[in-house]
């Protein structure tokens, strides 16, 4: 069937308008899709970056034993040698990673708080694991009054 | 012209079309490799973490130090919010099916005992996180590209790309996600990538004083997780939902959720 040649213009026009809203849409997706997304798979890989740069708080073991190595042998000896330094001490990646570490000081634990985090005695712990109630257990003094080196807790 | 309308519209459907995948493979190519950091190479590690509630002593040390480490919202009892927490399960050896779950804002300041000493109860201690799963139901629902398995098998999340719609909320079996108040989108253990990218162990691992947790690095031959898998009778968590888990229990009661 021959077309009357009065139907074209709608259809140029339509095509027009495909165009410009495909090249739009294109323009839009450039400017707001991520560079490099879809690369990995859904997700802008930047994201894996953006992740890695989070700043640290806590330095970690080795970052503590290059200079305390007289706490650190002694923990080494006693039944404390796997519990690591910022689990009593806290977070110190501000101490480790500073210019001047003896400025930034961190606050000495609680002789007696600190310790009993874990110490205190339940039913809900393992069985194995050395637990006292500190009601009965040396009630009025801190445990360094006997345990005296906290890294190693022996009593000598 | 000689030509009709219809293969007018298919022929400048097929050049739309053509022009489209064209721009869309020539963005690829121009994108070029990523930044990747230095003596990091994604490909040669598979994150997961063995976990042994032999020895979980219900301390939260984890907790806090994941807190501390990751600026999570502290919360209070009607709004939690937490990358790792501790259970304390209290069941009936007989009924399996109805533990006692509790966790007083997460475990954050430790298990104080009970009020009523029941022998006869089973008590112990389950230190939940993501479970970084190979197949993660919470990366499957993202509608955005926001969430996502990286190469290395850590489910992280893109803040800046995050709508906020909760719908991975939802997702997780797990229950391990939650949205930030502070920007209003979603946040969740990242097993502390920025950590463990530069050789150091998560931060609750760090602090865990009797190594109930362990960060295990499945690709390599060294790690103890290989020991660790093969000496312990292991489970995930709710393996019925197929999510290819990551985190090894040591110890699993058939009672947790």
């Amino acid at each position: 069937m021959e077309p009357r040649p009065s139907n074209y213009r709608h259809l140029v026009r339509m095509a027009g308008l495909f165009v410009i809203g495909i090249t739009v849409f294109l323009l839009l997706r450039s400017v707001f899709v991520p560079k490099n997304f879809g690369l990995y798979g859904h997700y802008n890989p930047g994201a894996l970056q953006a992740n890695m740069d989070r700043p640290m708080k806590y330095a970690g073991q080795a970052a503590c034993v290059v200079c305390h190595d007289e706490q650190a042998s002694a923990r080494a000896k006693g039944r404390h040698a796997n519990v690591a330094c910022e689990s009593c001490h806290g977070a110190l990646a501000s101490h480790a990673q500073s210019d001047d570490p003896a400025k930034s000081k961190p606050q000495r634990p609680d002789p007696r708080k600190t310790c009993i985090i874990c110490h205190t005695a339940s039913i809900s712990k393992p069985k194995a694991f050395p637990q006292v109630d500190p009601a009965e257990h040396a009630p009025a003094g801190p445990c360094t009054a006997c345990h005296v080196q906290p890294h190693n807790p022996k009593i000598a | 012209m000689n030509q009709d309308r219809r293969t007018f519209l298919g022929q400048t459907g097929t050049f739309l079309l053509l022009t489209a995948s064209a721009a869309l493979a020539w963005e690829h190519v121009l994108a070029g490799t990523p930044d990747s950091a230095p003596n990091y190479n994604t490909k040669d590690h598979w994150w997961g973490m063995a976990i042994d509630i032999e020895k979980c002593i219900g301390c939260g040390t984890c907790v806090r130090a994941c807190k501390t480490e990751n600026d999570v919202p502290l919360g209070d009892q009607e709004h939690a919010y937490f990358r790792t927490w501790v259970e304390r399960y209290i069941v009936d050896p007989a009924d399996l099916d109805h533990p006692r779950v509790e966790s007083p804002n997460g475990g954050y300041a430790g298990y104080h005992e009970l009020e009523v000493k029941n022998p006869d109860l089973k008590m112990f201690f389950v230190p939940k996180l993501c479970n970084h799963c190979a197949h993660s139901p919470c990366v499957q629902v993202c509608p955005v590209g926001a969430t996502f398995e990286s190469p290395d098998g850590v489910v992280l999340v893109d803040k800046s790309y995050c709508l906020g719609c909760r719908y991975c909320v939802q997702a997780c079996p797990y229950g391990c996600r939650f949205i930030d108040p502070r920007v209003e989108t979603v946040d969740k253990c990242s097993l502390c990538y920025h950590r463990i990218t530069k050789g150091l162990t998560t931060a609750c691992c760090e602090t865990c004083p009797t190594g109930a947790r362990k960060l295990a690095d499945l690709k390599d031959p060294k790690d103890p997780i290989h020991a660790f898998l093969r000496d312990h009778k292991v489970q995930v968590l709710k393996p019925q939902m197929a999510t290819g888990a990551k985190m090894y229990y040591n110890g699993l009661d058939g009672s947790v959720r």
